[in-house]
């Protein structure tokens, strides 16, 4: 090994001037990110990335722990004053980054902002009907009927100051149709735990603490300098030179490499994100003809004939989680009973295929992404070789997301992958409501396959407005329940994530949702 | 020469309209950008709310109409993705392209021109040949594989340049330039030899060529006559006479190098226009990509224009041809 960076020709070098001129502090957090966000606003687009990143900045009424459980933040209590009514008691003595107080008068104009017609973030608080300020520190949200997880959907509304937004004239979201940039692209003014220093977009973000931060700090950074580069081996080679100490995405590859080197250490588990396979339920598939996959025989047979074990040693190298049910096991609604993971069992899927009336199989387009899920590529491939030992015949179809997306959605594809984490409301309602749920209304937007299953949709829409967790969440299960004997989705497997630190960090949580939280890191 | 410009204008409107053309076409393949522009949370009816106010449902024709009129007035819209002013991001962008364009070019002539002369003059020693032969794997070798290859020897194994980035920036008005600090100068190091590595070849092969050609003629051979030393024969004289298309090619080349930069920025995180394009064509943010692609046709036309037109004065057999 010749990789390993050495401080002795470093010094020879001009990088020490360049390190100490970008202000190489002890409590620094250098991150090497995957992408750069996009924007400084986090109204502005449906993109997880960036929000998680602006809540260094910007805070909720509520947040997610170390252990993903919601607690209060902006809010210091709550309760459910009728089953549409929530009234949140306010935290005092709060302040924004400007100085301005936190009062309630903040919360409605940020209510009001996310919901606007034109907010992208609209559908991040689907139950929202309008809000009332009883006085400075009380507000009461009105909501379009009974709704279990407000709080989980909470988590995710920054919280901005209303002076400001009045000030600079950015009360609404910012609109791509109406060709007017927003003040909020460019300028922040939050709570959090860090403020806004400097921002070159495609460059560097510099946040430095926020000494006024009103709760107790379990971070020790007094700076964080976000740089996106978004060649993973260059992001790579950055973390072995030391240019940067934090890496969020380590592509799988270079794992071994990183594990090697002296100064750094990797941080790997399984994301929440479970992968599976989508199935066309309409009459015909795509290219014409019946649609065999109607026959629960067949979509058994499919799923029998998956050496998962196979796929997870060779393809995954061994880093994913073979999943039996279609949420992880961190997600509220998972069962341990549904996890089981069905096995391979090729005479059993032949058979199967015989019973169903199709001994030769038949042909489907099998559409997969090349980078939307860890090794998809690969994996597809080994799937689809395997279809062929039952004698099924998929013509796979690879391309980029942006490309693939519709033919998945307009129902181009007869099986699919497709990838769900329930961010960000972290319940197994999500899934039920967007996925499995019949499209009709506002459910079953990723309901790309045309199924129905009226049971479903009953437990579904039943959990939605069930306040009691207990009802809610056996409701969801069997749910989850219906859809692993019917087969509606083909589970797959939970991906891994590997993140890379300096080994300068002594404390540096790793989240499950694959979201960094730097206020819980210490160095 | 009026009608001989009005000509070469109506050209070059005509090729503006042709590559936004076809880009437009293009980018009805290249996916849907609603889908990323909302999150999984969005309902169907959000969906196909945005997608109405983009104008994406509106047929061809009327969106590149549209698209058209609005870009002859300069206006070229707002990102789909970062919701900024896209003319502003990709000026925000080129003084970072042309920095590094500018300074592979210089690295490409002060070793292009050195390396063409000896390989001309000592053709048969074993250094022009190691010279010639290393040329090929220069222009052999796909970019990011050299650049990854730079980063991989001078930072991570000796550590004396960083592997990404611009390093820090002045502004001087709108310009952003990282060439007046250490580290910016530091950082432009790597890239800049990465992207002049083809280039390099280029120069080197044609002054060699030129070079055979001119030492061939007639007043090298009466210079070698009269006894002036070799040195001044090849450097004053014959290499002079070479330059006039080293210079034609080396400006026609910019235009090349700001294309060939997308990949050079996207392997050193360099925040130039290559690396916004790139970007967007990963998120389908096709306000950026119809206005990258206009820019980056608009240089073309406008350094082919210059060319023509300076040839056109310089020989008025050219002028006479077009009438």
């Amino acid at each position: 090994m010749v990789s390993r960076f050495r401080p002795q020709a470093m010094l020879a070098g001009g990088l020490v001037a360049a390190l100490s001129a970008t202000g190489a502090l002890a409590e620094t957090v250098k991150w090497g990110a995957p992408r750069d966000i996009v924007s400084l606003d986090p109204y502005s687009y449906g993109d997880s990335y960036t929000i998680n990143f602006l809540n260094h900045i910007y805070e909720g009424l509520v947040r997610y722990n170390r252990d993903l459980e919601i607690e209060p933040a902006l809010a210091e209590s709550w309760e459910i004053v009728s089953p549409t009514t929530w009234r949140f008691k306010l935290r005092e003595g709060v302040e924004f980054h400007n100085g301005n107080p936190f009062t309630a008068q903040d919360v409605l104009a940020s209510l009001q902002r996310v919901s606007d017609d034109t907010s992208p973030l609209k559908g991040n608080l689907p139950a929202y009907k309008s809000a009332e300020v009883v006085d400075d520190h009380t507000i009461d949200i009105e909501l379009t009927g009974p709704y279990p997880l407000l709080l989980n959907d909470l988590t995710n509304i920054h919280i901005f100051d209303k002076e400001w937004l009045v000030e600079n004239n950015a009360e609404k979201p910012t609109d791509v149709s109406a060709g007017v940039e927003g003040y909020a692209t460019f300028n922040t003014n939050g709570t959090g735990p860090f403020r806004l220093e400097s921002r070159t977009p495609e460059a560097q973000t510099i946040l430095t603490v926020n000494e006024g931060w009103w709760d107790e700090p379990a971070h020790n950074l007094t700076r964080i300098e976000f740089q996106p580069v978004t060649s993973a081996a260059t992001r790579v080679a950055a973390l072995l030179s030391g240019e940067v100490d934090f890496v969020d995405s380590a592509p799988v590859q270079d794992l071994p490499r990183l594990q090697a080197a002296s100064n750094l250490k990797v941080l790997e588990r399984t994301d929440l994100r479970t992968v599976m396979l989508g199935f066309n339920r309409r009459d015909e598939l795509v290219a014409g003809g019946e649609n065999p996959m109607n026959d629960l025989r067949v979509r058994q047979a499919m799923q029998l004939a998956v050496d998962m074990e196979l796929i997870h040693d060779k393809v995954m190298r061994g880093k994913s989680r073979n999943a039996g049910t279609l949420v992880a096991p961190a997600i509220p609604g998972y069962s341990e009973a549904l996890d089981e993971v069905a096995g391979v069992d090729v005479e059993r899927a032949k058979a199967l295929m015989t019973e169903a009336g199709y001994p030769d199989g038949f042909e489907f387009d099998f559409v997969c992404t090349n980078e939307s899920y860890v090794n998809e590529e690969q994996f597809c491939q080994a799937i689809a070789s395997m279809w062929s030992r039952i004698g099924l015949k998929p013509r796979l179809d690879i391309g980029p997301t942006a490309k693939q997306t519709p033919k998945r959605a307009n129902g181009q594809a007869d099986v699919y992958t497709i990838g769900w984490a329930t961010l960000p409301m972290l319940d197994t309602y999500s899934i039920l409501i967007q996925m499995l749920h019949s499209k009709e209304g506002n459910a079953g937007v990723f309901n790309w396959g045309g199924w129905s299953y009226p049971e479903i949709d009953r437990l579904t829409q039943a959990a939605g407005v069930e306040l009691d967790r207990e009802k809610r969440l056996a409701m969801e299960t069997e749910a989850l329940k219906i859809a692993k004997e019917e087969i509606v989705m083909m589970p797959l497997h939970q991906q891994p994530m590997a993140w890379a630190v300096s080994s300068e960090f002594e404390d540096f949580p790793q989240f499950p949702d694959n979201k960094p939280r730097l206020w819980y890191v210490t160095k | 020469m009026l009608a001989f410009l009005i000509k070469r204008s109506a050209n070059a409107i005509f090729v503006m309209l042709s590559v936004s053309f076809i880009a437009f076409m293009i980018f009805r393949f290249v996916g849907d950008p609603v889908e990323l522009m909302l999150n999984e949370q969005a309902t169907q009816s959000q969906r196909d709310e945005l997608r109405t106010r983009l104008g994406l449902d509106e047929p061809f024709i009327v969106q590149f109409g549209t698209f058209v009129t609005n870009a002859a007035q300069g206006d070229f819209g707002i990102s789909f993705r970062n919701q900024q002013d896209v003319l502003g991001m990709i000026a925000e962008r080129f003084p970072a392209t042309f920095e590094l364009v500018i300074v592979a070019t210089i690295i490409s002539l002060v070793v292009g021109i050195p390396m063409g002369v000896i390989t001309a003059i000592r053709r048969q020693t074993w250094y022009a040949e190691t010279m010639q032969f290393t040329s090929i794997i220069g222009v052999s070798l796909p970019s990011f594989v050299v650049g990854i290859g730079l980063i991989l020897i001078f930072s991570v194994w000796l550590g004396w340049l960083p592997a990404f980035g611009r390093g820090e920036t002045v502004d001087i008005g709108w310009w952003s330039t990282g060439l007046l600090t250490h580290s910016g100068r530091m950082s432009i190091i790597l890239p800049a030899l990465s992207l002049s590595l083809f280039q390099i070849t280029l120069v080197m092969r044609l002054v060699r060529a030129e070079m055979l050609e001119v030492l061939r003629s007639d007043f090298i051979k009466f210079a070698r006559a009269r006894g002036i030393p070799a040195r001044a024969i090849h450097f004053r004289h014959a290499l002079r006479n070479c330059l006039m298309p080293v210079v034609t090619m080396t400006a026609m080349q910019i235009g090349g190098l700001i294309a060939f930069a997308l990949v050079t920025e996207t392997v050193f995180q360099w925040p130039g226009m290559g690396l916004l394009f790139i970007q967007a064509v990963t998120f389908v943010d096709v306000p950026i990509m119809a206005a990258y692609l206009c820019i980056v046709a608009l240089i073309f036309v406008l350094l082919n224009t210059i060319v023509d037109i300076t040839y056109a004065v310089i020989d008025p057999r050219l002028r006479g041809a077009e009438k």
